[in-house]
């Protein structure tokens, strides 16, 4: 450990002495379990990403080409980009339903607040395999959503939802917005209960209509709230598993296959245990990534 | 602040329209675990089958793979919740060198995803012999709660009263005893907030188990209940049923203790 790290300046006034190996001893369990078991398969993955294996026998060096393989193979690029469709359901439409649905919400004082709080966020503590499941018999040919879409008279619309290479991948998307939606409200709503009320009441003897005290107060308020709530939903889209795996398997065709998907299937299905690490190692560096750059946008006064 | 009735009352339509959007679909796996699960049901018994869930517990296994789930969950919070509490009680009240890095070590693990370092993992465990046992499952999983968890215990740990801590040292109170028997006592809410998380997040994680137990030696049950939706074609009932059982552990906790879970999955958003 260097020097460059140890704790000093504001924190040093507020704590008590140096501890020493005391504080390394307290640290040990969990960092021993959580190196060998995250960490170093972290670094594994990074050292497999390089050779061409099965999983069983020999293995060979291969360099960069898993990596190459990423850039060429279209099922894999196709991957990524329907990651990328899944962040625009995920991440990008909650905050827009979120952010009208709170503001709405703060303005005026409507009663049960706190139940509807409660139902909204309902849909984050279930589990994934179980919403996949409910909603794979919602869009099933005979299943209700298609029943509502004949009792209102919109038979042309209906279609087998999970079998349709157009339109699987936004109703898989769909889903993610169900589920994400109300952790971003509450996100929100929490940012938004800090404006203090006089604000609001200046800004309406000025004269600004509800728009104007949406952008010129609410949204600056909530900077924070926003920058947390994309970091979540977009990294909760790019690791998009479970659902794709219980809907449709990637399919029809690959129509909704995404990377961690092709990850599990190359190295558990087909064998192909380097490409399989490499898009793992690039999945990383894409969830860092955007980590990084939502927070500067964020931070960014 | 003041609001027009006609703006009041667009607001509470708009509220009962999103609850609905989101009470529809459970509403419908619901109505379909307790409606009749083939033609000779409907003609006998009406509208109204609770008997599917027994049926379903039975054929589905899904007594076997709760069971599953209770060992694997129960491992994981007991161990990562208490090297937590022991990482972040240094991390969040001790000055030591290397602290900070250690602390910027354990955050990067929220973001890592499970798929980057599982497929590894399967080949490195399989070699000790770990795969198919419930120490296969449950590890990786630990590791994952380890990173949030030190994270969540240090910040309280952080925000608990130095005052207590230093009035402790004075009367002589070794480290360990401060942290069980002032420390721990009165952060009962954090622990409890990180407990429900953790068993959350286990309870209803998919992809460790699958691919850490290929031969479903160690099936947990939303693993149990993808498996009966493959297996089990005829008719949808009694799978709406499984769904409705895997589901309903980690719903209950949060009909009860839903403040903790809102609050832990608000303030544990990383923000540093």
């Amino acid at each position: 450990m260097s020097d460059g790290t140890t704790t000093v300046g504001r924190s040093a006034t507020r704590r008590p002495a140096r501890s020493g190996w005391v504080a390394w001893a307290y640290v040990a369990p969990a960092l021993l379990i959580y190196g060998a078991f995250l960490l170093f398969p972290l670094g594994r993955a990074a050292q497999y990403s390089l050779f061409e294996w099965d999983g069983l026998g020999e293995s060979t060096f291969v360099g960069f080409d898993n990596y190459v393989e990423i850039l060429f193979d279209e099922r894999l690029r196709e991957a990524f980009w329907h990651a990328l469709v899944l962040v625009f359901f995920y991440a990008v439409l909650p905050l827009a339903i979120g952010l009208v649905l709170a503001a709405l919400l703060t303005r005026s004082q409507v009663r049960g607040l706190g139940f509807f709080r409660s139902v909204i966020f309902l849909p984050q503590v279930i589990a994934m395999v179980v919403v996949a499941v409910t909603w794979r018999q919602i869009y099933a040919p005979d299943g209700p959503l298609n029943g509502f879409l004949r009792l209102i008279g919109l038979d042309s619309l209906t279609r087998p939802w999970l079998g349709d290479y157009t339109f699987t991948l936004p109703a898989v998307g769909l889903i993610g917005t169900w589920v994400c939606t109300g952790l971003v409200t509450v996100l929100l709503m929490a940012g938004m209960s800090r404006v203090p009320r006089e604000l609001y009441e200046a800004a309406r003897l000025d004269g600004s209509g509800p728009v104007r005290e949406f952008f010129a107060i609410t949204l600056p308020t909530v900077r924070g709230e926003i920058t947390v709530a994309l970091t979540l939903t977009i990294v909760a889209a790019l690791k998009t598993f479970d659902l794709v795996y219980v809907t449709t398997s990637g399919g029809p065709g690959t129509s909704t296959t995404v990377p961690s998907y092709e990850i599990y299937r190359r190295a558990f299905q087909l064998g192909d245990v380097g490409v399989a690490t490499a898009v793992g190692i690039v999945l990383t560096i894409i969830v860092f990534a955007i980590n990084g750059v939502v927070n500067m946008i964020g931070d960014r006064k | 602040m003041k609001v027009s009735p006609i703006e009041r009352g667009a607001n509470y339509l708009v509220l009962i329209g999103f609850a609905l959007v989101v009470l529809g679909p459970i509403g419908v796996i619901v109505t379909m675990a307790f409606g009749p699960k083939d033609a000779s049901a409907a003609r006998e018994g009406g509208a109204f089958h609770p008997e599917n869930f027994p049926e379903a517990w039975e054929i589905g296994r899904f007594g076997q793979y709760m069971l599953t789930s209770v060992v694997v969950a129960t491992v994981v919070v007991v161990v990562s919740v208490l090297a937590s509490i022991l990482a972040g009680y240094a991390l969040g009240t001790m000055r030591f060198r290397g602290a900070t890095l250690v602390f910027y070590i354990f955050l990067l693990g929220i973001m890592v995803p499970t798929e980057a370092f599982i497929v590894p993992l399967y080949f490195d465990l399989r070699v000790l012999g770990l795969t198919n046992t419930v120490w296969g499952v449950a590890l990786p999983q630990i590791a994952m709660s380890i990173a949030f968890g030190t994270y969540w215990m240090r910040t309280y740990f952080r925000t608990s009263s130095l005052a207590l801590i230093e009035a402790a040292r004075l009367d002589g109170a070794s480290s360990m005893r401060i942290l069980w028997q002032v420390l721990v006592p009165i952060g009962r809410p954090a622990i409890l907030t990180l407990v429900l998380l953790v068993f959350m997040w286990t309870w209803n994680e998919f992809l460790i188990p699958l691919v850490m137990s290929p031969n479903g030696a160690v099936r947990t049950a939303p693993l149990g209940l993808a498996f009966f939706q493959g297996q089990y074609t005829q008719g949808t009932a009694l799978l709406a049923a499984g769904a409705v059982m895997v589901a309903l552990p980690v719903v209950l906790l949060y009909v009860f203790l839903q403040r903790h879970f809102i609050k832990g999955m608000i303030e544990g958003a990383v923000r540093e």
